[in-house]
């Protein structure tokens, strides 16, 4: 029987003028697993995420969700892929003008045909799994960093997505509150039995979360296996990504 | 003469040239995009009247200020020359035909650029540059739609209420004018401004302001929705907003005039 992808990256090709960013990047995600994504700043994580879910569109290559195409769709097409995927951006991205309570309520009200009472239901169980159920009125400005993670979590995860896609969900935060962070999206995980792909620098988060990862450096993959290889490997150039990292985890340990 | 060439450097005003015109060419693609989008469904009309109601109470100070100092400075700086020809009896007729027909939309207008397009540029650019629109657009939202559609639509359709209202406040600063330098009787006035006033006087007036509106809302959202280059570029979009938008309102003013002498002669 054919393994279930969720994902599934060919070939893909990204430049910005001459500078190359994704060169022949292939990946495969199957259902309910969590790949992470490394690699320097500028190596093209994000650029990579963004082609995923259509806003960059990538030079060659194809992206399959759920083994449909999701270039050279039209845009109600891609729009009906984009509500089974769900985004965290690295600056959580949260509506300024909403309170929280608006910010859970936008896609609900947009996308879906719930009454208001299974929306203010559905607002309270995904800030009860976030643990901020104070937060229901606030603006995003009276909240804290790790807060508005959270927050941004719990809009990711309100229209029940099949795959989430993290953009660096801990950079920023204090070691104490990316560890929480790490630790949600795993238990999130579980809890929706949601496929995720993560891209981060921090390898604590990559640890907790991951259940296989892949290096990117100058646009195409440099590694591609399970988290425990890869901070025991020989490559140079890995030895030398991780050196900080891998003894700063080793300290949190 | 090295200073002048200084000055006049072709290089630099073939690149501001080029800029202007690929600016003008954004903003129309972004203009027509909002007519393919306006009618589509679904209609935010709660969106279009939150905006309306900030726009409206953002301005109202300022115009309330501004329209009634016109009307009291240009009756106090015609009434000697009115009366150098003996035409003082003209000065009701003559600020309010003023103000209704080219003082009150344009300056109301320009008040309104001023105030608001950097308001839109300033708030849609920081939403573009913290991905809160990329993130409208991943949650399958059209962000046009919900973002630059209602804000278009409210700034075209509170300008007019606007003007009226400035207008109104023009012709009572007028008559406080008045009163104080010529003693007039405020039957006489009212009697005087509405004999000489008539529709066609005020609504081309009116009118003109529509397209003023949809000006001030079209920069300043497309400023702001195509900003980068973070907190830099919300600057830039901010007060290239205003700029933009004053110009386009004073050529469009313009070219209104013109087309309505040409459609009503008698105007």
């Amino acid at each position: 029987m054919a393994e279930l992808l969720t994902l599934e990256v060919k070939n893909l090709k990204k430049s910005f003028e001459d500078l190359i960013v994704l060169d022949d990047v292939s990946l495969k995600l199957k259902e309910g697993e969590n790949l992470v994504v490394f690699g320097k700043s500028g190596s093209g994580k994000s650029v990579l995420l963004k082609c995923i879910v259509g806003l960059m569109y990538p030079e060659s290559g194809k992206i399959f969700f759920e083994g449909k195409s999701v270039l050279d769709i039209s845009l109600d097409e891609l729009n009906e892929i984009r509500k089974q995927i769900g985004f965290l951006f690295q600056g959580s991205a949260l509506y300024d003008s909403m309170t929280v309570r608006e910010n859970l309520e936008f896609p609900l009200i947009r996308n879906f045909k719930f009454s208001s009472k299974e929306r203010e239901e559905k607002v309270k169980s995904v800030l009860e799994k976030v643990s901020l159920e104070d937060a229901m009125d606030k603006m995003p400005a009276e909240l804290s960093g790790g807060m508005k993670k959270r927050i941004a979590l719990a809009r990711t995860i309100i229209t029940e997505p099949k795959l989430i896609l993290y953009d660096e969900p801990t950079t920023g935060l204090d070691p104490i509150t990316a560890k929480e962070i790490s630790q949600l999206i795993v238990d999130l995980q579980e809890d929706l039995n949601v496929t995720s792909l993560v891209v981060t620098h921090d390898l604590i988060c990559a640890q907790i979360v991951a259940d296989h990862a892949i290096v990117l450096k100058d646009g195409k993959i440099r590694y591609e296996g399970d988290m425990k290889q890869l901070t025991t490997t020989d490559d140079v150039f890995l030895k030398n990504f991780f050196s900080n990292e891998i003894l700063e985890a080793e300290r949190e340990n | 003469m090295e200073i002048i060439k200084q000055k006049y450097n072709p290089v630099a005003f073939s690149k501001a040239l080029t800029q202007f015109f690929e600016t003008m060419a954004g903003l129309s693609l972004f203009s027509i995009k909002f007519f393919q989008n306006v009618f589509v469904p679904p209609y935010e009309f709660g969106e279009v009247k939150k905006h309306m109601d900030e726009l409206g109470v953002k301005t109202m100070p300022i115009v309330t200020v501004t329209g009634f100092i016109i009307g009291l400075v240009l009756t106090m700086q015609s009434q000697p020359v009115l009366a150098r020809f003996g035409a003082e009896s003209f000065l009701p007729s003559m600020v309010s035909l003023s103000v209704v027909r080219e003082l009150g939309p344009v300056i109301t207008a320009l008040i309104f650029a001023g105030r608001v397009s950097s308001g839109i540029g300033a708030e849609l650019g920081s939403m573009r540059v913290t991905e809160q629109i990329d993130a409208m657009e991943v949650s399958a939202i059209n962000p046009y739609r919900f973002l630059v559609v209602t804000r278009i639509l409210a700034c075209t359709l509170i300008l007019p209420i606007l003007t009226l209202y400035v207008d109104f406040l023009s012709v009572v600063g007028a008559f406080l004018a008045i009163v104080l330098s010529m003693g007039m009787n405020f039957d006489l006035y009212v009697n005087e401004v509405f004999s000489s006033l008539q529709f066609s006087d005020i609504i081309p007036g009116i009118a003109k302001t529509f397209f003023f509106g949809f000006i001030v809302g079209a920069v300043g959202s497309y400023k702001g929705y195509t900003a980068s280059n973070g907190t830099v570029g919300v600057g830039k979009a901010s007060t290239s907003s205003v700029v933009t938008a004053s110009l386009l309102i004073l050529l469009v003013d313009m070219v209104l005039v013109k087309v309505t002498v040409w459609l009503w002669p008698s105007y």
